[in-house]
Order: C-alpha cells, then structure tokens, then sequence
C-alpha cells in the first residue's frame, strides 16, 4: 500500500488554478521531492495534504484512508508533519518548549489533570522532554535546547523546525524548501540530515528550489508547471526529460543555487 | 449625561404629531428615525474614519479618538463663553487646540512605544484617553455645556418629520469632510504616501517618505476630523468632559463593522451604526438601543469575520 | 518544587501580612479588593497573555457570576455555595456558546466582539431591573458560611479571598508548565503551526475561554456575598479595560505579574485620591509612561532591568529584533 495516493487533485484561488487535476503516488521509505517554477503549486500541495487548504476535487489517501478535507491537526494525529516555507516557530518559547510542543500526540493529560498537577502529569512531562531531548540532539541542536528561540540565528531554526516536526514521530515528513536561505555548508549538512531522517523510518516528501540539493538526497522527483505533473521519475530520468529541461532546468544545463 | 442618552433624548425632542391615520404616521416616524440616524451616524462616521486614519497609518487603536471630539467641542464652549471670542474664531482656535494635542499624543505617546505590540499600545491610548479626560475634568469641571446652534434652531419640516438646521449641517460637513479625505488619500501624493507607511514602513522610508512626519500629518488629520464632529454635534447633544468615551466606542465599533483599514468603509459603517441605532430605539426599546448595535455587529462579525467591506486578507504560510 | 518557590513565598506573606499590620485598612479592606481583582487579572492572563486572545468584555463573565449568586440567594433563598455553582455553570455554559463564533476572529476583530459582548451584557444587567434590580442594583445579599463560620467580618473574608486566591494561582501554574499550557503558548506563536504539531486549536482557544469564565464567575459569587450589595456599574467596560490594563501594566504572560497589576491598579487610585482633582490625569499620565517605557510590563520590565544592571558588560543585541516600527 501506498503512503501518500493522490488522486485527480485540484484546487483553484479565483481564477488561478493553483493545482490542476493532480494525481500522483509516494511510497514509503524514500525521499520524493516536487520541484517547479515558483507558482507551480507546491506549498499550496503541502498546505492541501496538511488541511490548512481545502481541495475543489480529487482525494488524497494516507495509508489507505481518505484524508481530503481533515483539519491539520487530524492530519498530524494520523501521522503526518511539517516544517513552513515561512517560519513559523514558536518565538515566545525556548527551543526545548517549542520540540515539546511536537510531543502533544504522545502525551495525553488533559487540562484538569495538569491544573491538579496528578503523578501522571509529572511523569508525562519527564517523558515529553526526554523525547523532546531525542530530537533535538538528532538534529544537532542538543545545545541550544535552553536558549529563547528568538535568540536563536536562521540556520538552527530551519532545524529546530524539523526536530519539532520529528518529535510527532511522523510516518511522513513533508519538509517545504529547508534548505532556503542556507549557505553551501548548512545546505550540505542539511542534505545530510534528510537522509538520515529518511533512513530512521520517516519518509520525507520535499519541495525544493535547490537542484543540487534535490538531485542529490531524492529517491524520486516529480515536477509540478502550472499545478500539473510534467514529469516523474528517478533525479537522472526527470534531468534528462526534455519537457522538463525546456519548461525548468533551461538550455539543457540543471542549475545549482 | 453622555453622548449616547443625549442623543435619545433629542430623538425624543423630535417626536412626531400623532395622527390618526395608521399607515402615513408610521412612515413618518421611520422618517423621523431615518434622520436622527443619519445625523448621528455622520458623527459616528466622523469618528469612525478618525480611527481608520490611525490606524492605517500606524496600526494602533487610538482610544483617546473620542477624547478629540470632546476637547473639539469644551474649547469651543470655554473660548466663546468664557473668553468672548466670536463663534468662527473660538472654532478654529478649538479645531487648532486638538490638532495640536493630536500632534502631542503622536509624538510622546506612540512613536516613543513603536515596538510594542497592539495590546501595549491600546493601553497606551487609554492611558492618553484617561490623561485628556483628567485635564478636561480639572480645566472645565464635570458641568455639561451647550452649544449655540450654527444657524439658528427653526425646525425644518420634511412631510411630518422635523429636522434641525444642524442636523444638515452635520450631514453636509460630514459629507465634505469625507470627500476631502478620499481625495487626499488617493489622489494626493501625501495621501498615499501615508498609507505606504502602513503597508511597509521600512520600505516607505527607504523610499524617501519622512514616516514621522507622515505619522503627525495623520494624527492631526484624525485630531481634526474628530473636533470636527465635536463641534458640529455638540450644540445637539451637549457637551461634557466625559462626552467623548461612548462616542469613542461607538466609532471604534463602526470603523470595525466596515472592516479596520477601510476608510470609506469606517464611513459606511457610522453610517449603518447611526440607522439601526435609531431605528432601534424608536421601533424596538430605546433602552437597548446600544445593545443592539454591538449585537448587529457581534453578527457582522461572525459571519465576515475582517468587516462589511474589508479585502479578504491571507496569511502566507 | 523549585518551581514553585515564589508561590510559597507570596503564600507566607499574603498571610502573614494582617498579623504584622492588624486592623489595617489598607491591608484587609483593599486587601480584598485588590485579592478579587487579582483572581480576575489571573484568569484574564490565561487567555490573553498565554492564548493571546484579546478580551474587552471579560467583566461580563464577573457579572454573570454575581448576579446569578445574588438572585438566587435573595429571591429564591438558595444557599450560597450552590448557588455559586450554578452562577460558573451557567457562566461557562454561556462562554462555550459564544466562544467558537467568537475566537475565530482575531486582533482588533476579537478586541472589538469581546467589547461589544461586555457592552451587552452590562445593558442587559440594567434593563432587566424586575430581574436585577437595574440600576439601583441588588442588595440585602447574604453572607457567606463555610460549615457554620460566618464570613462576615473584614478580616475573614482576607483569608478566604487569599486562600482562594493562592488555589487559582496554583491551578494557573500547574496548567502554565504542562502539555495544556505549552499547547496555550503554542497557539499563541503560531496558530498554524500549533496546529501541524496536532493541538485542535479551536477547542484550546475555546477551552481557555471558558476556563477563564469560570473563574470569572467564581470571583463575582465572592464579590456578591463580600459587597452584600452589587450594581451593574461593577461590570461594565470600564473595569473590562481596568482588568487588561492589569494584566498588560503587570506583564502579559506572566501570573505574578498579573497579581501585581492587580495591587497596583487597586491601591494606586486609592492613594491618588488625595490628589482630589488632579487624580484621574495622574492616573492616566502614569499608565501612559509606564507602558512606553516598559511595554512589557512591570514583572518583566524590573526583572529585565535587574538583569542588564547585573549583566552589564554581557550585554548583547539579539538578532532578529524587529525592524517594524509602529507610530
């Protein structure tokens, strides 16, 4: 069974068809990035998948269950995270309060079990951090876990995103344009860290603008024009597909942030 | 007495004669509302774009706004009364009087706090709307004053209804004044060069805009806008130094119904909030007559959350 | 408990305080009122300062609970604890009603609804007088018995303003360091993001919403039995706005400082009095420089003070630090 099924997708803002009867397959265990020019649909693809958008048409199955149209935190509850093309940190917390936050699923306390302050709370909350510790360190971050997150520089926040998206432990990681505003050693390290979380057990659905990056760490690649599928297959197949060189990657040459 | 129950009493003052006949009657009296409605509302309107200015320009929610159409209307009163100044100089030394404390509050109360977040900063203007309200009760005393009338009182009758010459002046100066913003804000280049400093104050001041400086024009512009409607109401409701509160609610309140940032639309909401009060008050219970407005825009609200006539806004994420 | 030190130490001089300074009124008359409106600002932080939902109406909740306390023990000569009761049930039940519709709307929007809810419900407090007693108020309300103890002297009722005042404030520190309370201050960063991390954002804001009520309403029961008289100008805008300016002036997000904003809005109009005609433009012209050189409030204002004295030549610019300005 398939991990993520989308089937004749659409969604359109006005008269902008952002997402134009899409239909695509992600299977486990591998990274799949979705590529194309800026507008072609894909934060508003991460947005429908996640429930913050609502589809026109089409159906998206996770697991074999029909997502369409769950709120985002339905979403998340079935094992789906993300990180935001646009930060979306939590400021007014410290590193560790923010991956913690990633813990909510694995916890259960209600609020009036917090308000009496029950055994059960207090061991949750032990629980919670000793998670929240995990992810942190897995992304590097293991540090900076007492800082403010306000303090913190770009960089770390891009992977403190992650490290909170991973500590939902998702089954499906949909990660939008980590590596932007990141210079060649970050980029690097992030190509690093991806595979890593790939090979942990999580798949990673990408969108990207960094080729090189995208070539790289993909097990498969689509690209998105105008909200419809030009062309899927390996990184070698979609580089050299000549819709995609002509429409993309221009001239023939594949282009390198 | 506020604003707010003055302003029912006269609605009482312009009760119709009672006729026998059942159907002209009533659309009589529902003409009598509509005018009281209007008029009120052009003051509400008055107040209303006052707030939208602001916080066009800034982003804040200036809750001393009321406070300019109260010392707008006091200076008038103390300067002609207590001072024998001829009526038009007492008005444009009092228009002259709250730009200036307009222009104060900008630069010693808000630019020094532009980092602080939206709820500081309402603090901020209630703090301003305490400290004029404190100065106005110290100054003139908690006495409620009259105003002259600015062409006499002789009632003008449409069919059974009555109007007041004020209330045609207050329409017409509301009117004037609302074109007269319009314009400046979207055919003068200092107009607009005021709503880029709120779409984008660092890249306005890239741009060469003096953001200060743009900052007082428009406060002094609300501080003006808001004397204005002091002034003209005042010789229909009175005036005191607490005149200002409700009517600072009830402008807030509407800029919000037309959707905040939408001057026009502040316009059309005082306008609105003035006809169902009105009608409210002489249809349902006059006692209810503010709840109901609140209500109709607790409704507002609920089912078009950002206002009437706002642009639908989305957050990019 | 090292997180709970500062409870204790505000639980042994709160008191204590009536044992060093006895028949203080200062201490035990406006010690109450202060302690009222210290469970209010509590309970209005929860919501604004942690959840970041603005409210100008949360008076309409206090009143809610003292006018359902007061009818029901005047007119139909309940006892007062279950009557109480009913006056949170009933309050929460009114906020779960309103409070999806309601917390969909956000910064000026929800400002202006929640003002507007407070505005109505005060009307409703003064035009329903066969109900209410309207504006005249209600008096003649009962007093307060716990097994038998009556709490009908100055000093009883400090204990159990105090007492009830350290359980909320302990309920409220409990919630703060939690899954609940990180869930709050999650949806108060960022509401999308909350929501990826799977916290139902609406039933979070709705919950503290009600929660907030309730505690409300619990402070307008006190109130009612403590005044033995109410009126609806108890509960009306302006003391919506006096119990944000609590919560703003003693530091947003913080429940120290919200009981700190609580003791110095209600003793400071107090001691201004004396200033006779200057005391309501002292008090405006105080709130103002607070708040524009403090914008965080007292609580984290001293504290941030405290810190840069200490840490003088530590002191580094935090990137990141806005570049908007607002005028």
């Amino acid at each position: 069974m398939a991990l993520l099924d989308i089937e004749a997708l659409s969604k359109a803002f006005g008269g902008v068809r952002a997402i134009a009867d899409l239909g695509f397959v992600v299977e486990e265990n591998q990274v799949y990035s979705v590529i194309g020019p800026n507008g072609a649909g894909k934060t508003t693809l991460f947005n429908l998948f996640s429930g913050i958008y609502q589809a026109d048409t089409g159906q998206i199955y996770f697991l074999g269950q029909e997502i369409t149209g769950h709120k985002p935190c339905r979403v998340a509850a079935m094992g789906i995270s993300r990180t935001f093309q646009n930060l979306q940190i939590f400021f007014n917390m410290s590193a560790l309060d923010n991956v913690m936050v990633g813990c909510h699923l694995r916890t259960h306390s209600r609020l009036w079990h917090a308000a009496l302050r029950l055994p059960a709370v207090v061991r949750e909350e032990r629980q919670a951090e000793a998670w929240a510790r995990q992810a942190l360190q897995f992304c590097g971050l293991d540090k900076v876990a007492g800082m403010q997150a306000s303090a913190l520089p770009y960089g770390l926040l891009k992977r403190l995103e992650i490290a909170r998206a991973l500590a939902t432990r998702p089954r499906l990681l949909m990660m939008d344009e980590p590596a932007a505003g990141l210079n060649d050693t970050e980029t690097a390290q992030m190509c690093v860290l991806i595979r890593r979380i790939c090979d942990a057990g999580t798949t990673v659905l990408l969108v990207e603008h960094n080729m090189g990056l995208v070539m790289q760490v993909s097990d498969r690649v689509m690209v998105l024009n105008f909200g419809k599928r030009l062309a899927e297959g390996t990184p070698q197949q979609v580089q050299q597909d000549a819709d995609v060189i002509k429409a993309y990657l221009g001239g023939g040459e594949a282009d390198g942030h | 007495m506020s604003a707010g129950s003055a302003t029912s009493v006269c609605a009482l003052r312009y009760t119709v004669d009672f006729c026998s006949e059942g159907e002209v009657c009533m659309a009589d009296q529902i003409l009598q509302f509509l005018l009281t409605g209007i008029t009120v509302g052009a003051t509400y309107a008055l107040v209303a774009l006052g707030f939208s200015i602001i916080f066009n320009a800034s982003d804040v929610i200036n809750f001393a706004q009321g406070e300019f159409v109260m010392i707008g209307a006091m200076a008038t009163v103390a300067l002609s009364a207590n001072y024998g100044l001829p009526m038009w100089l007492a008005v444009i030394c009092a228009v002259l009087i709250t730009i200036c404390v307009g222009l104060l509050l900008q630069r010693f109360a808000i630019a020094p706090a532009h980092n602080a977040s939206v709820i500081t900063t309402i603090i901020i203007t209630i703090g301003a709307s305490i400290f004029l309200r404190g100065v106005a009760l110290l100054v003139w005393g908690k006495d409620i004053f009259s105003m002259p009338p600015i062409s006499g009182e002789e009632p003008i009758h449409l069919g059974q209804a009555t109007l007041l010459p004020q209330n045609l002046w207050i329409i017409g100066g509301t009117l004037v004044m609302v074109l007269g913003v319009h314009i400046f804000f979207n055919h003068t280049t200092h107009g607009k060069a005021i709503l880029a400093c709120s779409c984008n104050r660092m890249a306005a001041h890239l741009a060469g805009i003096p953001v200060g400086l743009m900052m007082l024009v428009a406060y002094g512009l609300s501080a003006f806008l808001g004397a204005m409607a002091g002034i003209l109401i005042a010789p229909i409701t009175f005036t005191s130094y607490d005149a200002g509160i409700m009517l600072g609610l009830k402008g807030f309140s509407a800029a919000v119904l037309g959707g905040m940032g939408n001057p026009m639309g502040a316009v059309a909401g005082g306008l609105l909030l003035g006809l169902i009060e009105s009608l409210s008050a002489g249809l349902i219970s006059s006692g209810y007559k503010d709840a109901i407005g609140f209500l109709i825009l607790l409704l507002v609200l609920f089912l078009r959350p950002n206002g009437l006539f706002s642009k639908a806004a989305t957050d990019r994420v | 408990m090292k997180r709970l030190k500062p409870f204790f130490l505000l639980a042994v001089v709160l008191l204590v305080l009536p044992l060093v300074f006895p028949d203080n009124y200062y201490v035990t008359v406006i010690g109450v009122t202060a302690g009222l409106n210290a469970i209010l600002a509590i309970s209005l932080n929860l919501l604004m300062g942690y959840a970041g939902q603005i409210s100008l109406g949360h008076a309409a909740f206090f009143g809610i609970g003292a006018y359902v306390s007061a009818i029901l023990t005047t007119r139909y000569g309940w006892n007062p604890w279950p009557a109480m009761l009913v006056g949170m049930t009933m309050t929460s039940a009114i906020a779960f009603a309103i409070a999806r519709p309601i917390l969909r709307l956000k910064g000026h929007y929800l400002a202006m609804a929640t003002l507007g809810l407070g505005i109505i419900v005060h009307i409703f407090l003064v035009q329903e007088d066969d109900f209410t007693g309207g504006p005249d108020g209600m008096g003649d309300i009962p007093v307060l018995s716990v097994f038998g103890w009556q709490v009908d002297t100055d000093l009883r009722w400090y204990f159990v303003i105090v007492i009830i005042l350290l359980l909320v404030l302990w309920l409220a520190l409990n919630i703060i360091s939690s899954r609940s309370g990180r869930a709050l201050r999650a949806l108060h960063g960022s509401e999308v993001a909350a929501e990826m991390m799977g916290i139902d954002t609406t039933a979070t804001k709705s919950g503290v919403f009600v929660l907030a009520a309730l505690i409300a309403a619990l402070a307008g029961s006190l109130f009612a039995h403590q005044q033995s008289f109410i009126s609806p100008d108890s509960f009306g805008f302006f003391f919506s706005l006096q119990l944000v300016t609590m919560v703003v002036l003693g530091s947003m997000g913080s429940n120290y400082g919200a009981i700190l904003g609580a003791i110095i809005l209600t003793y400071l109009p107090a001691m201004l009095v004396v200033f006779e005609d200057y005391e309501v433009m002292l008090f405006g012209a105080i709130l103002m420089l607070v708040m524009i050189f403090l914008p965080q409030g007292l609580l984290f204002g001293i504290q941030n003070l405290l810190q840069r004295l200490r840490h003088r030549k530590q002191q580094q610019k935090l990137p990141g630090q806005g570049l908007e300005g607002r005028g």
